[in-house]
């Protein structure tokens, strides 16, 4: 609607009111921070005025997926908050519009029409799933929307639309397997997963690592449906085949029952090396400080990252959704996707959606809660891993961090 | 891998079979009372579960603030609380709606359904849409390992031990008892049980009540085995229908046979082969017995 009310008349007339203000030295400054005539910065009719730019946020606010996605919808609208209290972007504030998924996929494809159709939203942040971004990929690649994405994820996707600042397979997978075969000595490992296409592709990268890399053995591969609780024979099969590490991506209700079930037949940290892609803050909370106690987790963020940024970012979170809240890996990447888009458009000194790709490789996140981060050409972030190992009043101590940032590689050769 | 070893394994997967029977059974009793003696197909089972699982996690955050030292007995307390608070609502649930739908039985499917999606949004808005565990006394946690290299989950042994209890008690009462006297009763013959002077109305209710109770209690176990969250109830519902139309919808007895059928074929065979292809085969050999058998293994001998 408010492209309606944008006619390039009145953009021409304010056009000449900012050139005639630019042109007198004293109120210069205050002219920087009216900002750019709208027509300059938005030539595709995007929903923005001269005082605002509408961005879109779509995840689960109900349903299955609103146990993870809350975290991510939280930590964006902080950033946005953040960014409209230091003057906004080009010296427009950010108005988001919300639009809940409903954890079901069609439902996401809809609401990103009309976020891009109806809304005409400059940039969306949103899904948590692989499932919810294959969803709505045809329809940003369609309309030429923009996505930032927060979930760690399997890789071997890249889209022109969508920028990804959660870490993929690759950079989450390879540092820990190489860390538990130097550190730890492990060359036998038992795979473990939910059954669907995060965990099938990560450990079938974990597989051909392990084999072909590492020269190791893998003793056992298993997948469990979503949301399985009964483990207890496969407690039995990982005590018969002795591994040195358990790997595991097991998501959910399930996560829970799972190390309930490994506490409940012996299976603990001081015995056993365990090594998993799949439990953050948010999950701990569920499966407990004493059930995880000893274990290792493999992400690039955890809460107890010792860097000022991070304090900061930890205590604005905590003042804003009470002290009792908890910050998980994914929900920290939802917080980079405002700042990256607002440094890619200050950059490009347009919020058109090919200008802002255009500009956005290489930008730099120098305030990122996990430190610095840099955004690749393949839309992924260049971030560090990190091992931590799970303590008993369910935080996460790390203890092994990539010296280097690792560049992001969503098709890793000899890994198909 | 030396003979004690595999004598080892084989005891504690014999175990684990033995506990997802019990866990099987415990989710297909409550509703076994429901379906199987009143034929109402109680889409919401699993949310009436579900009360009894957070009833133990509420009961745990209250325990811990308030009274700490009390920490390590709340566990028992707290499933009686699960039983009566899920048995009360299972009461409210008959008086409301279910007693105008017995002649009904496709609404009762849509009506429960309705109720089952009304609980779990009232679980999201006022507990929270993340998932919970309580915070389990010390002595439930862990194994306890009689020889070295042999650990038998302390959980597993609790819900068996339970299970029993709740069983035995389910079947002692239907067949000693006076409301098992009029439960039988009815289930046979409502017309004339009503003529002979037995309050058929006042029998459902307490039934269906009885039911969701049990239920509660299943929701309040599963606490130490998986963690509760809104949507909990939903994954346990398949499994307490596939239990109980298994066994023969009519016969108590048909649902522990049917739990110990389910659970030994999967335990087993989850042993030998992927979980997700275990599930697969468990439930291909149901519909293959199913289709020979449709009544389940224990038809029932009531005319109808």
């Amino acid at each position: 609607m408010a492209i309606k009310r944008d006619p390039s008349n009145l953009d021409a007339s304010r056009r000449r009111l900012i050139q005639g203000a630019a042109a007198l030295p004293v109120i210069g400054a205050s002219g920087m921070a009216f900002g750019q005539p709208t027509a300059s910065v938005n030539t595709t009719k995007l929903a923005i005025t001269d005082t605002e730019v509408t961005v879109g946020q779509l995840h689960s606010s109900t349903g299955t997926m609103a146990i993870s996605e809350t975290g991510s919808i939280q930590a964006e609208q902080l950033a946005i908050d953040e960014i409209n209290a230091m003057g906004g972007i080009l010296g427009r504030k950010i108005k988001v519009i919300k639009e809940d998924g409903a954890s079901d996929w069609p439902t996401f494809a809809e609401k990103s029409k009309k976020l891009l159709i109806n809304d005409r939203c400059a940039a969306v942040f949103g899904c948590w799933t692989s499932a919810s971004r294959k969803a709505v990929l045809p329809v940003f690649e369609k309309e030429n929307g923009l996505l930032y994405y927060p979930t760690f994820y399997e890789g071997l996707e890249q889209s022109k639309n969508v920028f990804y600042t959660g870490q993929e397979a690759t950079q989450q997978i390879l540092y820990s397997l190489d860390w538990a075969q130097k550190e730890k000595k492990a060359k036998t490992f038992f795979l473990i997963g939910s059954d669907y296409i995060w965990p099938r592709t990560s450990m079938k990268i974990a597989r051909k690592h392990i084999e072909n890399f590492q020269k190791g053995k893998v003793v056992g591969e298993e997948y469990y449906p979503l949301g399985s609780t009964n483990f207890g024979s496969l407690m039995n099969k990982i005590k018969v085949q002795k591994p040195d590490c358990i790997f595991t991506a097991v998501v959910g209700g399930s996560n829970v029952a799972f190390y309930k079930a490994l506490k409940a037949a012996g299976i603990t940290g001081d015995k056993q090396l365990l090594v998993t892609l799949s439990v953050t803050e948010d999950e701990m909370t569920g499966v407990g400080g004493e059930n995880f106690q000893g274990f290792y987790s493999s992400m690039k963020y955890f809460q107890t990252l010792d860097n000022e940024n991070n304090k900061k970012f930890v205590a604005a979170f905590k003042a804003k959704y009470g002290k009792d809240a908890v910050i998980g890996d994914v929900t920290q990447a939802g917080y980079l996707g405002p700042w990256l888009w607002k440094a890619a458009v200050e950059r490009a000194k347009s919020f058109d959606v090919d200008k802002v790709v255009a500009a956005s490789p290489g930008i730099e996140l120098k305030n990122a809660p996990e430190g610095y981060v840099k955004l690749d050409e393949n839309h992924h972030l260049w971030s560090k891993s990190r091992i931590a190992i799970g303590m008993p009043d369910a935080t996460f101590k790390v203890v092994s961090e990539s010296p280097q940032l690792i560049k992001p590689d969503p098709f890793p050769k000899g890994y198909q | 891998m030396t003979l004690s070893e595999m004598m080892n394994i084989g005891l504690m997967q014999g175990f684990a079979g033995l506990s997802l029977f019990a866990v099987l059974l415990l989710m297909g009793l409550g509703l076994a009372i429901i379906f199987g003696q009143m034929g109402v197909i109680n889409m919401a089972h699993g949310e009436f579960m579900t009360i009894g699982a957070y009833t133990i996690y509420l009961s745990s955050v209250a325990v811990g603030k308030l009274a700490p030292n009390f920490m390590p007995y709340y566990f028992p307390f707290a499933i009686l609380l699960g039983f009566a608070i899920a048995f009360a609502a299972g009461w409210f649930v008959e008086w409301a709606l279910i007693r105008h739908l017995y002649k009904r039985p496709l609404d009762t499917l849509l009506a429960t359904w309705g109720v089952s999606l009304a609980i779990q949004q009232a679980f999201r808005t006022f507990i929270g849409p993340k998932e919970v565990s309580p915070t389990l006394p010390d002595w439930l946690l862990g194994s306890w390992a009689p020889s070295p290299g042999l650990d038998i989950p302390i959980n597993g042994l609790f819900v068996l031990g339970l299970t029993a209890v709740v069983t035995g008690a389910v079947l002692l009462a239907l067949s000693k008892s006076r409301w098992g006297l009029r439960v039988r009763a009815t289930v046979s013959n409502r017309v004339m049980a009503n003529a002979t002077g037995i309050d058929t109305k006042k029998t459902d209710r307490l039934t269906f009540a009885i039911g969701c109770g049990i239920a509660g209690i299943a929701g309040a176990a599963f606490t130490t085995i998986g963690s509760t969250g809104p949507t909990s109830g939903s994954l346990y519902i398949v499994d307490a229908f596939l239990v109980v139309t298994f066994g023969g919808a009519a016969s108590l007895l048909g649902t522990v046979v049917s739990a110990f059928g389910i659970a030994q074929t999967q335990s087993i065979s989850e042993f030998f082969m992927a979980g997700s292809m275990a599930k697969m085969l468990t439930l291909s050999l149901i519909v293959v017995i199913l289709m020979m058998r449709p009544q389940g293994l224990f038809a029932s001998k009531v005319r109808r």
